[in-house]
């Protein structure tokens, strides 16, 4: 059923990039835009299936690391900076009271490092993503090739249906012109403009060059782990096979691929990470 | 025929130049929000669905209401529906070119509109709204077109509209249900993900659109020699009546399946509406007068002798017509996103200049309904020429 389902819609997609003679595909990267039309895949998938695990055993209560995490993601990608005008507001990688993160999950006598924690989040990455789903001009699509929701910030109209669609509150609008609000614009990435709407691409611009996420990349003791899910031998799948992780809203079947593990810090004490840890590192995007 | 709608007394043209007033103040806020972007409205990262597409879908249904005149007169042949078959057409192609225009002041990139059809996309329910709508406005242009210059002429309307004029009565109906779409297919939102939306929606449609015609006829009535007909209204004012009890009837299944089921997520928003959350209860004295308008509207129209008199036929569709507007032109749509899917409770009310934008796309619809019906006066030998 799954699978005509989605034969389906790729020959409906396929078949609709024919009619625009080939012109639906997008700037950004060489796939058909129709074919990654972001329904549901079966498992197991080939080809690498990006995903994030976080492990907030490893985060202390006001760790500067979750602040170093935010303002790496930020200004690597000209995220504007609003201050406390949640109006405007955007983010791409923010942190949420534990409680809120996990809000339809309804915690009574939380484990008490748990309670109010400030817990990192980003863009899911859905496997199955509802925003994807929504977009009337394909201007946010699944990349097949890894899992990445994308955006095209120059195709994107500006109707925010992706935003109404996100269980998780990922996405951001651009309210008004954002490059006045950017403090040292990164002239390596693009500024958007007022109108579009953004979020987290597991930065797909530092992957393309062999590096790793920028959020990934100033933690120093695995506190956030990005690898390929459908390498059994890959750091993600370890942390996942041996830890208990949970992910936000696993019951609107959206299939988040960021994942968190939830387990009492004490345990950090019982493996040797180093085992685990370092051979990882070298599977991982090498 | 364009040209009937272009002369007129003193009146016409001094309503005519109000309405275009109006257009321009909306006009120039609208310029304002082109240049500085939507942060001048009142909508912000939780509450992202305002005003615009709340007037939107409430208009979605006034246009789909057509046809509950269309309907009768050419499937059964109801000769009542005559005069008044038109004016509803007429009304339709004003409330869809509104709807459009909502949709458009609500873009944040309206100069790339065009992308909805250079990448046409079939899993996008906004896509099928984009279809629908605009198949719908072509339909009742040409039929109305097509059926009112025959008339002119004196002669029965040609042989092959008939089919497209039946064409246009499911579609109508498809024009609300995928509206009912846009919302009812989203995992985010509970207060949406509920299979009775559509059928609410045209519920509540077929009780609105015919009340604003039974009106919009009686105004008509007053200003020409136009008259709709005894037996017109009171058809007219029965289907406002089950259809208005109809919505109320879904509206109830609404509250019992949240309530009973007692589901925080569900029952969270309706208390939004109806109570208020955390100290925010903006909606609510407007939830309250929507049912207190409701009520009063179904007690006239329920008692025979209030449906058939006049004036208080008149009170009745006001009030139908002011609770659907609470209900869907400003509950419906913010109560989605309040609590937001992380629980949090936000503020939203539109800006002043988000409200003269909206009641500019409101003069305009006016300003389309007065012109195609001038027209439709014209043609028929009711004006008054003093």
């Amino acid at each position: 059923m799954d699978a005509s389902r989605r034969n389906f819609l790729k020959i409906a997609g396929l078949s609709l990039v024919g009619a625009a003679g080939g012109s639906a595909v997008i700037a950004r990267g060489t796939e058909p835009a129709g074919a990654a039309s972001g329904h549901r895949s079966d498992q197991p998938r080939t080809g690498p299936r990006l995903a994030m695990v976080i492990d907030l055993r490893k985060f202390g209560r006001d760790d500067e690391l979750l602040k170093r995490c935010i303002s790496a993601c930020h200004e690597a990608h000209n995220v504007p900076d609003f201050g406390d005008d949640r109006k405007n507001e955007i983010k791409w990688i923010w942190t949420e009271e534990f409680e809120a993160a996990f809000h339809s999950e309804e915690f009574h006598y939380l484990r008490a490092d748990l309670q109010g924690k400030p817990t990192l989040l980003l863009c899911n990455h859905c496997d199955n993503p509802p925003c994807t789903r929504v977009c009337p001009t394909q201007a946010t699509w699944k990349r097949e090739s890894d899992g990445i929701v994308m955006m095209d910030w120059h195709r994107c109209i500006g109707c925010r249906y992706c935003i109404v669609a996100c269980p998780y509150g990922s996405r951001s609008f651009n309210w008004t012109d954002p490059r006045p609000h950017i403090a040292s614009p990164n002239p390596a990435f693009p500024t958007r403009m007022r109108g579009v709407v953004e979020k987290c691409t597991f930065c797909e611009e530092r992957l393309a060059r062999g590096r790793q996420p920028a959020c990934v990349e100033v933690c120093t003791n695995d506190e956030i782990v990005f690898g390929d899910l459908n390498d059994p031998e890959s750091k993600v799948r370890q942390l996942l096979a041996e830890r208990l992780a949970i992910r936000r809203k696993p019951g609107l079947g959206t299939e988040p691929e960021v994942y968190y593990i939830v387990e009492d810090p004490r345990t950090l004490i019982e493996v040797a990470p180093a085992a685990v840890v370092s051979d990882a590192v070298e599977n991982d995007h090498a | 025929m364009l040209e009937k709608a272009l002369s007129g007394s003193r009146t016409y043209w001094a309503w005519i130049f109000s309405l275009l007033v109006v257009i321009g103040v909306g006009a120039a806020c609208w310029y304002w929000q082109f240049t500085e972007g939507l942060t001048i409205t009142g909508l912000s990262r939780d509450v992202v669905w305002g005003f615009y597409i709340a007037q939107f879908t409430f208009l979605v249904g006034v246009a789909a209401s057509a046809v509950m005149v269309v309907l009768p007169y050419y499937l059964h042949n109801y000769k009542a529906f005559g005069k008044i078959t038109i004016l509803g057409e007429f009304l339709a192609i004003a409330a869809v070119i509104m709807c459009m225009t909502f949709i458009f002041v609500d873009m944040g990139m309206p100069i790339r509109i065009l992308n909805v059809f250079l990448y046409p996309t079939p899993h996008s329910m906004m896509f099928w709204d984009t279809v629908a709508l605009g198949g719908y406005l072509v339909l009742n242009v040409l039929i109305s077109r097509i059926t009112l210059s025959a008339e002119r002429r004196g002669d029965p309307p040609p042989g092959w509209i008939k089919p497209i004029i039946i064409l246009s009565i499911p579609w109508a109906v498809s024009i609300h249900t995928v509206t009912a779409f846009l919302y009812a297919g989203l995992a985010a939102r509970p207060f949406w993900l509920t299979a009775i939306l559509a059928p609410r929606f045209l519920a509540s449609a077929f009780a609105a659109g015919p009340a604003l015609l039974i009106l919009l006829a009686f105004v008509v009535r007053r200003v020409s020699d136009f008259d709709a007909g005894q037996q017109a209204i009171r058809t007219l004012s029965t289907i406002v009546t089950y259809a208005m009890l109809a919505n109320v009837f879904f509206v109830a299944m609404e509250l019992f399946t949240a309530l009973y089921s007692d589901i925080p997520e569900h029952v969270s928003h309706f208390t939004f509406l109806f109570m208020g959350l955390e100290g925010e209860a903006t909606l609510a004295p407007w939830m309250w007068t929507s049912v207190v308008l409701a009520v009063v509207a179904l007690v006239l129209l329920l008692n025979p002798s209030t449906r058939k008199n006049e004036t208080s036929l008149i009170v009745a569709c006001v009030a139908v017509f002011a609770s659907l507007w609470i209900d869907k032109g400003l509950g419906m749509v913010i109560a989605g996103f309040v609590p937001s899917p992380l629980g949090k409770v936000v503020h939203y009310w539109p800006t002043a200049p988000e409200l003269a934008i909206s009641l500019a796309i409101w003069a305009g619809g006016l300003l389309i309904v007065t012109g195609l019906y001038k027209i439709a006066l014209e043609v028929r030998g009711q004006v008054r020429h003093n």
